[in-house]
C-alpha cells in the first residue's frame, strides 16, 4: 500500500515534525518497506499544500536517522540499513507517551505506586523488553541506552 | 516591552544578506499619513526564493509596508530596494518582474475573462497563456463571464490569473484570502505551491490566515502596531516562542501576580493556574517561573496559532478581553460545569 501523509496545521506539532513522524511511523510499522520509493519532496508538498522547503526539511532529517536514502536520480527509498532512533529522539518519545500515561492515570485518581506498579506488570505480562533486563527500567529514569 | 525575534543577533541592523540574494530590502522605512505613524522604522530583508508572510493585525502597517516596497507610496523617511533598485525608482523592465495583487482583487469590470487576460498580456513580454488557462480553470472560472459579474472569490483567481500569467519573479499579495472561500483559498495555496517549483521565485504575502501560513510560509514577519516585532524563519519562531502552566497548590483562588519575566508576551490566568507565552526562554525565565511560588511548573507545546497570538494579543499579564472578574467567574463555570471548551 502507498504511503499516505495527512498533515494538520494549527497542531502543537509542526508540520514538518508531524511528517516525520508518520514516515517513522510507517516505516517501523512495516507499512512500508525496505526498498521501497517515497514521494519526491514536490510531489508530497504539491500533495500536501504545504512548502517544499518543510518536505526538504523532513527528508533530510530521516535520512540523518538512518530511515530514508536518497538515490542519486531515483528518489528516496526506505533505507535497508535503518537505524533505530536516535537517542534525543527515543527520549523524546519516551518522554511523550509516559507523560499520558501518568496525566491520565492521575487524573483516573491512581496514585503514583500504583502506576508504577502497573507498568511494572505490564510489561512482565507483555514481555516485550529486549534481553529481559528492562521491566520496570523505564518507570525510574529515562532509556539510557544510545542507539549509535 | 516585547522582545524581538529575529535569525540572529544584530540580523535586523546590518545588511545580513548578499544584496543580489534581497529581494526585497528596506531600512528604516516609515510612513505618516498627517500625524499618523502607519509604519515605524521598519528594517528588513526578504530573501530570494523565500515563501514569506507578513503578519499583523488590522492596522498594523502591512498595506502601507507593501505600498512603499512597491513604490505605490512615498515614505516619510527611509528607504527601500526591490531587485536591487530603489522602489521610488523602479523601471518598467523591473516593473514587469514583479507581480502585485492588491488587497481589492481590482479587475476591469464591463471586459470578460478572457477579453482581461488578452488586455493584460499586451504590456507583458513574458505572458504565460498557459498558466493564465490554468489558474482560470483552477477557479472554475467561465472565460465569456464578464469580470464585473464575478463573486469575490472568483475576481481573486481572475486577479491572481492575472498576476502569474508573466512569470514574476517577485510576487507580492496584498491579503490574497481576503474573503475567499475555503475552496477558493486552497486553489490559491495550490497556486502559490505551484510558484514554488521556480526555485528562484519569491513571495511575499499578507495574511490573517495562520493555517494557511504555517502550510506555505518559510519565513514570517510580525507588525505590531506599525513596529516590526519579529522577522525570521518559521521555525526559529517557532522554537523561540514557549508556553509553560504554573500550577498552584490552591486550586480555588486566583493565583498570585507574576514575579518580572523577561520575554513574556502573555498570561492567562484562571483558577490555581497561569498559562504563561514567553518569548526566547532562558535558564533565567526557566528560574524566574520556578520562582513563581507555583507548585509546579510544567512545559506544553505550542501551536504556530498559539505563539503567533501570544504576538498579536494584548501583551502582558492580562486575559485577552475579559476584566478579572468576568475571567474568574468563567472559570469557576468552566469547572463547575465541567468540560467545555
Amino acid at each position: 500500500m502507498p504511503l499516505t501523509i495527512a498533515i494538520l496545521p494549527g497542531s502543537a506539532v509542526s508540520i514538518y515534525r508531524q511528517i516525520v513522524e508518520q514516515v517513522c511511523a510507517a516505516v517501523f510499522s512495516g507499512r512500508i518497506g525496505d526498498d521501497e520509493p517515497l514521494p519526491s519532496v514536490r510531489g508530497l508538498a504539491e500533495q500536501l499544500v504545504i512548502n517544499p522547503n518543510t518536505v526538504s526539511r523532513a527528508y533530510s532529517e530521516l535520512i540523518r536517522e538512518g530511515i530514508l536514502e536518497s538515490r542519486a536520480g531515483r528518489g528516496m527509498f526506505v533505507s535497508k540499513r535503518r537505524q533505530i532512533y536516535t537517542k534525543a529522539e527515543r527520549a523524546r518519545r519516551l518522554d511523550q507517551t509516559v507523560t499520558s500515561l501518568v496525566t491520565e492515570a492521575i487524573m483516573l485518581g491512581y496514585t503514583t505506586e500504583e502506576i508504577v506498579e502497573h507498568v511494572q506488570a505490564k510489561a512482565r505480562h507483555l514481555n516485550l523488553s529486549p534481553t529481559g533486563k528492562g521491566s520496570g527500567k523505564g518507570a525510574t529514569s529515562p532509556a539510557e541506552r544510545g542507539s549509535r | 516591552m516585547t522582545p524581538d525575534v529575529f535569525p540572529d543577533p544584530g540580523a535586523a541592523a546590518a545588511a545580513p544578506l548578499d544584496p543580489r540574494d534581497a529581494v526585497i530590502a528596506c531600512h528604516g522605512l516609515t510612513k505618516y499619513y498627517g500625524g499618523r505613524k502607519a509604519l515605524d522604522t521598519l528594517t528588513m530583508t526578504v530573501p530570494r526564493g523565500s515563501v514569506f508572510a507578513l503578519l499583523g493585525r488590522n492596522g498594523s502597517g502591512k498595506t502601507t509596508a507593501i505600498r512603499l516596497f512597491l513604490g505605490l507610496l512615498d515614505p516619510t523617511r527611509g528607504s527601500s530596494r526591490v531587485l536591487g533598485r530603489d522602489s521610488q525608482h523602479l523601471t518598467p523592465d523591473l516593473r514587469a518582474r514583479i507581480g502585485y495583487m492588491s488587497e481589492s482583487h481590482s479587475v476591469i469590470s464591463w471586459m470578460t475573462v478572457r477579453q482581461c487576460g488578452d488586455y493584460q498580456a499586451r504590456f507583458y513580454p513574458r505572458w504565460n497563456a498557459r498558466i493564465f488557462q490554468a489558474v482560470i480553470g483552477h477557479f472554475r472560472l467561465d472565460p465569456r463571464a464578464r469580470a464585473g459579474s464575478l463573486s469575490r472569490g472568483e475576481r481573486a483567481g481572475l486577479s491572481l490569473a492575472l498576476t502569474l500569467a508573466p512569470e514574476p519573479e517577485v510576487l507580492v499579495l496584498d491579503d490574497p484570502a481576503l474573503g475567499l472561500d475555503p475552496v477558493a483559498r486552497r486553489s490559491l495555496l495550490e497556486s502559490m505551491v505551484y510558484v514554488t517549483r521556480g526555485a528562484d521565485r519569491t513571495i511575499f504575502f499578507s495574511s490573517h490566515l495562520l493555517e494557511d501560513v504555517e502550510r506555505v510560509a518559510d519565513h514570517i514577519a510580525i507588525l505590531d502596531r506599525s513596529v516590526l516585532r519579529a522577522c525570521c524563519s518559521v521555525e526559529t519562531f517557532r522554537s523561540h516562542i514557549r508556553q509553560f502552566v504554573l500550577h498552584y497548590a490552591d486550586e480555588s483562588a486566583p493565583p498570585p501576580p507574576l514575579p518580572p519575566l523577561r520575554g513574556l508576551l502573555y498570561a492567562r490566568r484562571s483558577l490555581g493556574q497561569v498559562r504563561v507565552t514567553v518569548a526566547g526562554a532562558d535558564p533565567a525565565t526557566q528560574r524566574s517561573l520556578g520562582m513563581a511560588g507555583a507548585a509546579a511548573v510544567e512545559e506544553i507545546p505550542v501551536g504556530f496559532n498559539d505563539a503567533m497570538i501570544g504576538y498579536l494579543g494584548d501583551h502582558g499579564e492580562e486575559g485577552f478581553f475579559l476584566d478579572d472578574t468576568t475571567e474568574l467567574e468563567m472559570a469557576g463555570r468552566r469547572a463547575a460545569g465541567g468540560a467545555t471548551p
